[in-house]
């Protein structure tokens, strides 16, 4: 669950990225994040995993208030968060196993279960035979899969997922988001951050679309309208 | 902290020791050179200090005689002195014999004040039977008839702290202002690992690791750099240790000060440059941490 109430972001620059959100995200809900760049897209997700802390408002996610929480507990709310980006971030001189076992290992899970996790989450982005390659081995689109597979290894209750397609083809970034709603079919919730408006008119979700810092719609199963008026 | 997570702390730590290559030099060298001096300005301080206790100590007092004072009147001195509460032993000790003696400490060239232009005094060593008998002791022979001065180990021990005193203000100043050389330099060194591995820390802190966690394999790694660092400045202080000992003592055979025996002593010193080195290392990498650890 992740709620926003009257929640504004103001950066040092006196930039208003953020102005009144006032968001409800339920568990086990698909959502797509969307608008054009410098909107506050990056800011509405970054302020959902504490990396960004609101200037004014409310933000609550699972049981966490984050507008209070001391830092030594930020860990913890991360650990009921799986977070994946454009970039993928993964470590290159790790293999594909280790890549996903360390985030268990940070967080001192027991060397058995991590094997056994590794394995299970690794078949889930059908990349188990991968398993000893580099990243570098691998297509940008299998290398997405690992950092999902790493996020969801501690099997969170919320991904969040910043512009996960964008530097993928469309028909690999067509298979990122299989992947993502089986996630989601499993009771996870899921927030995307995309440009990508064959994904969204294709896939059916809530659609948040923000532009200069507002939610200018919140709609079920809404569509990318900018697509359709921009024909790109 | 579980073993696991130990055991994987302290490869960490290794491997980045390797991986900063010339910088854990540098970092290593300043740790030396500081423990070296903080080493040799400790072992002499607390001989120093030790010596100057044992001239505190010294029960004797050097009661100076008149000169032209006959047989008759030296021997009524004495009874003098004899008959004081806190005397234990009185020997007498001519000037000619003391003569000798500074001859002995300072060289052949004192020869030339024998005979007649010997500007010394014929001298009765009083012992008392308590070190803090002494003032008293000289105090009283003072005011005896024949006698010049009575001297006690009271003073030169005065002098002797004043010194310990300028070494230790001096010392300190010189060890302090070193300490925070290497701790600067150990900061540095870490930062360079810290940069490197940035993106490592990023998904270290994004997929839930705690503060701690992250902040262990660098503190290990400053632990290291400190507990190196202090390898050489230990083999120095301990061999220099007990060779200088060995020939000091000799020196020193004659009269009542005797340096630390080396033994518990050197165990001492060695703890002491082992924790202080760990100490720094670890605080250097604590100071580079903070920066990169503010969520």
């Amino acid at each position: 669950m992740i709620e926003f109430k009257h929640v504004f972001k103001k950066y040092a620059n006196q930039v208003v990225a953020v102005n009144d959100f006032n968001i409800k995200i339920q568990q086990g809900e698909f959502v797509y994040v969307i608008g054009p760049s410098g909107a506050g897209k990056s800011t509405f997700i970054k302020m959902m995993y504490r990396e960004e802390k609101p200037t004014s408002g409310q933000i609550k996610v699972n049981d966490y208030q984050l507008e209070e929480i001391k830092n030594s507990k930020v860990p913890f709310l991360r650990r009921e968060l799986g977070v994946v980006f454009q970039d993928f971030k993964l470590l290159p001189k790790l293999t594909i196993f280790e890549n996903v076992a360390y985030a268990l290992q940070v967080i001192e899970k027991q060397p058995a279960a991590i094997k056994a996790r590794v394995e299970h989450v690794l078949g889930l982005v059908k990349l188990a035979s991968k398993a000893p390659a580099f990243p570098n081995e691998l297509s940008g689109g299998e290398q997405q899969r690992v950092a999902i597979a790493r996020a969801i290894a501690n099997e969170p209750k919320i991904l969040i997922a910043d512009e996960p397609t964008g530097n993928l083809d469309p028909e690999t970034a067509a298979g990122i988001m299989e992947i993502l709603e089986r996630i989601n079919q499993q009771g996870t919730t899921v927030v995307m951050a995309t440009h990508n408006s064959h994904l969204v008119n294709e896939y059916r979700h809530r659609v948040i679309e923000i532009e200069g810092g507002r939610v200018i719609r919140d709609q079920d199963e809404g569509r990318f309208f900018q697509d359709e008026a921009s024909n790109f | 902290m579980k073993l696991a997570t130990f055991k994987r702390h302290l490869i960490e730590s290794f491997k980045s020791l390797k991986r900063n290559g010339w910088m854990s030099v540098a970092a290593f060298s300043a740790v030396t050179v500081t423990l070296l001096l903080v080493g040799v300005l400790l072992s002499v301080l607390m001989n120093v200090n030790k010596i100057a206790a044992d001239v505190e100590n010294d029960v004797q007092v050097r009661v100076l005689i008149n000169r032209g004072t006959t047989q008759a009147q030296q021997t009524k001195l004495k009874n003098k002195l004899e008959k004081l509460a806190e005397v234990k032993k009185i020997t007498f000790s001519s000037k000619e014999n003391e003569l000798s003696k500074v001859v002995k400490s300072y060289g052949k060239g004192f020869k030339l004040f024998g005979g007649d232009g010997n500007p010394l005094y014929d001298v009765f060593i009083v012992q008392a039977k308590k070190p803090q008998q002494t003032v008293r002791v000289a105090q009283q022979a003072k005011k005896m008839s024949f006698v010049y001065d009575a001297k006690y180990g009271g003073t030169s021990a005065k002098k002797m702290f004043a010194i310990v005193d300028n070494i230790q203000k001096w010392g300190l100043g010189i060890s302090l202002l070193l300490l925070f050389v290497a701790v600067f330099l150990i900061s540095n060194t870490i930062r360079i690992t810290i940069l490197s591995r940035q993106n490592e820390i990023s998904i270290m802190r994004l997929v839930g690791a705690t503060n701690s966690f992250i902040r262990w394999p660098f503190i290990l790694e400053g632990a290291w750099t400190g507990l190196f660092g202090a390898v050489i400045p230990l083999v120095i202080v301990n061999f220099g240790y007990v060779w200088t000992h060995r020939v000091l003592s000799q020196a020193l055979a004659s009269t009542s000060y005797r340096l630390l025996t080396p033994g518990t002593f050197l165990l001492e010193i060695d703890a002491l440059l082992i924790l202080i080195g760990i100490f720094i290392g670890a605080l250097g990498a604590g100071f580079s941490m903070r920066r990169f650890l503010k969520i």
